[in-house]
């Protein structure tokens, strides 16, 4: 199984997913960032998906949940790079990624986190 | 009387009376002016259909009469993108009907045969009169996918604003064009506004209202901010007569009302020089 690498940069956890997302890769990604989060007191989470190409419901759910557990360490989710055709799969399935914030690339992400922490 | 043996006699007869059969054919067509070419032009057409045709008759092979449908289905082609009438299409079959028909109206021992034959350019001309209508579709269809691809343009109003002013009446398919080409162009822009002027739509009913807010949802996903702007005061006035509900998405009156509004989201000021 395809595990996806957390990197702590400066107060916050970025992952980049690089790999076709199956279902149990990103439930092991669900519990490596909640033992990540609680062992370095992270204050913000960036996901880079702008190698995803296919999601479905389950994904888009499991974002969602990411963002909720976050949540629980005070952290905030941005997910970053998502692809138009991607968009429009999670619109079409009704999915809009409640408590997950999105920015078009890395960069804004970061500038967005920043903003936060004013 | 089989149909094989009365075919066999029909095809000599009409190779017997070839040189004449083709004259009259070609004389009634540019009489009723149906061919649209030069008359050599016409002439030396209707001199390949006729070779096809005896060739499909007396053969009982296959090819034969894929060749000749191939033929008929080039013409009628060309006759509907040069915008001939589908009577016009029809009649340059038909009229071999008439020519041959002149030519055995005095021989009575034929006649059975000729029932056989018309039978043959009936269909011959049913399938050319399918043909055309399927080529003009495809014109239309051509037409329309066209105007899909000119009448939504992407605008970028300033760093990081993009403007989708729609015009005409959107349907699911021009929805989703809109949408496609405004998320690609937010992430090539890098843009983190959007503005949907629906100034030149006629009519928003709740299949509209819905099209847009998924438009709107998909480009929060990406990161950026949608608004909407140009809504009339008839349309503001169905809007709320049919409770549809545009939430927490910026709507403005007017295209540079939501630029102003745009603008001062990025965090800019445009003021005197």
């Amino acid at each position: 199984m395809d595990r996806v690498p957390i990197l702590k940069i400066e107060g916050i956890l970025f992952v980049s997913i690089q790999v076709d997302l199956q279902d149990d890769t990103v439930l092991q990604l669900q519990e490596d960032l909640a033992d990540e989060l609680s062992a370095t007191g992270a204050h913000g989470v960036i996901i880079d998906i702008t190698a995803v190409e296919i999601v479905d419901s389950f994904i888009g759910r499991m974002l969602t949940t990411i963002g909720s557990i976050s949540r629980m360490f005070d952290a905030e989710t941005v997910l970053v790079g998502m692809r138009p055709a991607v968009a429009i799969t999670l619109t079409e399935l009704g999915l809009s990624l409640r408590g997950v914030r999105t920015a078009l690339n890395a960069e804004k992400g970061l500038r967005l986190l920043a903003a936060r922490d004013g | 009387m089989d149909v094989d043996s009365s075919q066999t006699r029909m095809v000599d007869v009409l190779l017997a009376n070839q040189e004449k059969l083709l004259a009259r054919w070609a004389e009634i067509l540019l009489a009723s002016d149906a061919g649209q070419g030069t008359a050599e032009e016409t002439r030396q057409e209707l001199a390949e259909i006729f070779g096809a045709l005896q060739r499909s008759m007396s053969d009982a092979d296959e090819s034969a009469q894929g060749e000749l449908r191939a033929m008929l289905a080039e013409l009628s082609r060309s006759r509907a993108r040069r915008g001939a009438t589908p009577t016009q299409t029809a009649i340059s079959v038909f009229a071999l009907k008439d020519a041959v028909y002149e030519l055995v109206a005095s021989a009575a021992e034929l006649v059975p045969e000729f029932l056989v034959f018309s039978r043959m350019v009936d269909d011959l001309g049913l399938f050319t009169f399918q043909t055309y209508a399927a080529a003009r579709e495809q014109v239309i269809a051509d037409q329309a996918e066209a105007m899909l691809e000119l009448s939504t343009p992407v605008v970028r109003l300033w760093d990081g604003i993009i403007a989708v002013p729609l015009i005409g009446t959107l349907d699911s398919a021009r929805t989703q064009l809109v949408m496609e080409k405004m998320l690609d162009a937010l992430v090539t822009e890098g843009a983190e506004h959007a503005v949907i002027d629906i100034t030149g739509v006629p009519t928003v009913d709740t299949e509209v209202a819905q099209h847009l807010l998924k438009t709107v949802m998909a480009a929060r996903l990406l990161g950026a901010e949608c608004t909407i702007s140009g809504i009339r005061p008839q349309i503001a006035h169905t809007i709320v007569s049919l409770g549809i509900e545009f939430g927490d998405i910026a709507t403005k009156a007017t295209l540079a009302d939501a630029l102003g509004h745009a603008l001062k989201q990025s965090g800019l000021k445009v003021g005197p020089a």
